[in-house]
């Protein structure tokens, strides 16, 4: 048995840096096969207790072996309503692949689940004629969900497959949320998120777009109409360092940037309406996944030069590995241990350079993560014409503000019960990152799949916990 | 849905739409505001809700021709529909009886102005209003605003009222009465001097602030303005902000952000509508 993964396609470094297109390009047949092979169908499956979903792993790997490539996706859909997407974004090197046996061998590297789990979802959008039958709607119990992330699609694809008549509301005017707004086409094309929604839709579900839950549908009318609400709005409010010149033109949020080129499309701008800035020399602060996607944007959109600036060093990066690796080969440049002072502008109010200041590595702080402490008199200026700070984001207040006795916790999050998602208030669940701060699509599709079950326990009177 | 029920042409290049949207006339509250997009190629771009008539179910529009978006959608008919339409947005005005109010209204910012104008006087109080554009053909309202106030009229050219711009009538009625309170709405420039003459007599002001925005829900921050040295998003916060409050010279900067984009996207579409010289 071969020790390394079998590789998978990517367009070249050269040509990919100033393209959309997406950068991997999939299995071939062959090479799934090949890779499925690798899997030791092992007793223990420990993948399985590695995936917040609890996909069958080996069932769906063993069913592709197989050549069963039909009964593989249906395994596949039976866990996960977005396997398209999970299979491009998931950090399965910190999930699933992480506790894979193979991977625990010597010089061996574990099973590409999320590959294969590409794969075969691909493989069904080509060659299956998906029929779903609409089950949403036979029972007489309505939920609504708020937000169409990767949670409240889940909870509302879950609930739909249970009969519930759902409907969904979204801020935007395309369902899919961070999906469709945060991550670059380059990595996700929005297509696939086309089609599991369609798929979505399929079972049944109501998508109310352009619909703020809060300003254009009251709260109360929500609480009175529906016998249950989920609420996955997420956390999409922009941080901001807030050091002096934040408001020059030219300094994004990267919710702002990343919202305009995918959302909006600003990349293909005049042929779409909504500009942006290009810059030639660009700074992107933080170096989370959101910063590598920013900055791979910015290049892809005509950027010179590049650099990603984070105050510790690449061991304390949170950006997944590969998408840091893709970053490096497209010639983005990281200044490690460095963190902007002040921002500088010209007479216009247009960002010309900042001021940064060198760090050093100091005892572990309250995270656990070495403390970076600045270096007296090392500052320095370096030119650039645009920033996009990408330093994370705290809860949507929108709805939050209009909720009355819905909790919150010390960071302004929805205090909901890690286990089935329930609320302070009767008949309320919450998950994803409005319940957590930041984190994966996954881990946001878990909390959706969970609330959905404890929903359907306490609308069948299984369960309540609201019952004092 | 969103369908143009009405569209009058009331000044130069500005049209005055009514739109169907059931939830935006049962929700909307004066000083709010709802982003629309035009077409699948479309950008998001907020305009302000000038009235509503929720038994209808229909809201009101009053829109200046300044770019290309604006300019696609005076061309739109009635019976046309617009692709999306999102809100109610942002907070109410701050209604309560305050006593003597001045309203200032700059071009299309007096459409803004209007359901203020109709709340404050249902609260109880004494308004006057002061309406301001370069010549008579770019005033609008008037009548409506005569119905419920005492309007006194500003124009460059002295074509209509008086002679000179809205701070020379704000000088004018301080000096003769005593306001508690005013609101000034109208292109930036005009509301930072607002603000200026307002300060000159200790007169609170309120203004309502159109940065350049995206989704209109707190989570882009592209309308983040300086109010009182903190960051604040115009949509979430705002969009109105007490005017002594604001930095005006940092917000007037950023407004002029994507102009020269603006103007590619401007001259294509001319181009393309046959429009060009």
């Amino acid at each position: 048995m071969k020790n390394r993964k079998t590789p998978m396609k990517e367009q070249s470094p050269e040509s990919r840096r100033r393209n959309f297109e997406e950068v991997a390009l999939g299995y071939t047949l062959e090479e799934a096969l090949e890779e499925a092979q690798r899997c030791l169908q092992c007793p223990t499956h420990p993948c399985v207790s590695g995936c917040p979903v609890e996909i069958d792993i080996p069932g769906f790997i063993r069913k592709l072996r197989d050549g069963k490539l039909e009964e593989s996706y249906r395994i596949l859909k039976s866990y996960n309503n977005l396997p398209a997407v999970c299979g491009r974004v998931c950090p399965q090197e910190v999930q699933c692949e992480s506790r894979c046996v193979v991977g625990k061998m010597k010089d061996s590297e574990p099973v590409a689940i999320g590959r294969l789990e590409r794969f075969v979802a691909d493989w069904a959008a080509e060659n299956l004629e998906e029929d779903v039958k609409p089950l949403a709607g036979s029972k007489k119990e309505k939920v609504a969900v708020v937000g169409s992330g990767p949670a409240g699609l889940t909870a509302a694809a879950d609930l739909a497959k249970m009969g519930y008549h759902v409907d969904i509301f979204e801020a935007f005017h395309k369902p899919g949320g961070v999906l469709v707004y945060g991550i670059p086409e380059f990595r996700l094309p929005k297509r696939i998120v086309e089609r599991e929604v369609s798929y979505i839709r399929k079972l049944g579900v109501n998508f109310h777009l352009n619909t703020v839950v809060g300003k254009t549908v009251k709260v109360k009318e929500l609480l009175s109409e529906y016998d249950a609400v989920f609420i996955g709005t997420g956390a999409g409010t922009p941080k901001f360092m807030g050091i002096p010149g934040t408001n020059l033109n030219g300094v994004y949020s990267a919710n702002e940037f990343l919202t305009r080129v995918n959302l909006m499309k600003a990349y293909l701008f005049p042929e779409y309406d909504t500009p942006i800035r290009v810059g030639k020399k660009v700074a992107v602060i933080g170096a989370g996944n959101t910063a590598m996607d920013a900055a791979r944007s910015a290049l892809r959109l005509g950027a010179e030069k590049v650099y990603i600036v984070y105050r510790r060093t690449e061991r304390e990066m949170p950006a997944r590995r590969e998408e840091y690796h893709h970053a490096l080969e497209e010639g983005i440049e990281f200044l490690w241990l460095t963190l902007p002072i002040r921002y500088i502008g010209d007479a216009n109010g247009n960002v010309e350079a900042m001021e940064c200041v060198r760090m050093e590595l100091k005892e572990a702080d309250g995270s656990g993560r070495p403390r970076p402490v600045p270096i007296e008199g090392s500052n320095f200026v370096l030119e650039v014409d645009m920033v996009i700070e990408a330093i994370g984001q705290g809860p949507n207040r929108v709805l939050l503000s209009e909720f009355p006795g819905l909790e919150l916790n010390e960071r302004g999050y929805i205090k909901a019960d890690e286990d089935t998602g329930a609320t302070s208030v009767k008949g309320v669940f919450a998950g994803g990152d409005i319940v957590t701060g930041a984190a994966t699509v996954i881990k946001a599709m878990g909390a959706g799949k969970k609330a959905a079950q404890f929903i359907h326990s306490y609308l069948t009177g299984e369960w309540n916990p609201w019952q004092k | 849905m969103n369908e143009i029920v009405k569209k009058v042409k009331i000044a130069e290049d500005v049209f005055d739409f009514w739109i169907h949207s059931p939830s935006v006339s049962k929700e909307a509250r004066p000083g709010q505001f709802v982003v629309i997009r035009l077409h699948e190629k479309g950008e998001r771009i907020p305009l302000t809700v000038a009235d509503t008539k929720p038994e209808e179910g229909l809201f009101r529009m009053v829109v200046k021709v300044v770019g290309k978006t604006t300019h696609e959608l005076s061309l739109k008919k009635e019976g046309d529909t617009i692709l999306d339409v999102v809100g109610p947005l942002g907070n109410p005005s701050e209604i309560e009886n305050y006593g003597n109010v001045l309203l200032v209204g700059g071009g299309v910012g007096i459409a803004t102005l209007y359901p203020i104008a109709k709340a404050l006087k249902e609260a109880g109080n004494n308004i006057t209003t002061v309406l301001g554009a370069r010549t008579k053909d770019y005033l609008i309202m008037v009548d409506e605003f005569k119905e419920i106030s005492d309007v006194l009229l500003v124009t460059d050219d002295g074509s209509a009222g008086m002679k000179g711009v809205v701070t020379d009538a704000m000088d004018k009625l301080f000096r003769e009465r005593k306001f508690d309170i005013c609101w000034a709405v109208g292109p930036t420039i005009m509301m930072k001097f607002c603000t200026l003459k307002a300060r000159e007599f200790g007169v609170p002001i309120w203004v309502s602030l159109n940065p350049i925005m995206v989704d209109g829900t707190g989570m882009c921050g592209a309308c983040r303005v300086t109010v009182s040295g903190q960051i604040k998003f115009a949509c979430v916060d705002g969009p109105e902000f007490r005017g002594e409050e604001v930095d005006w010279d940092e917000l007037l900067k950023r407004l002029a952000q994507y102009r020269e984009q603006e103007k590619i996207s401007y001259e294509r579409f001319l181009k393309t509508a046959g429009e060009s010289e």
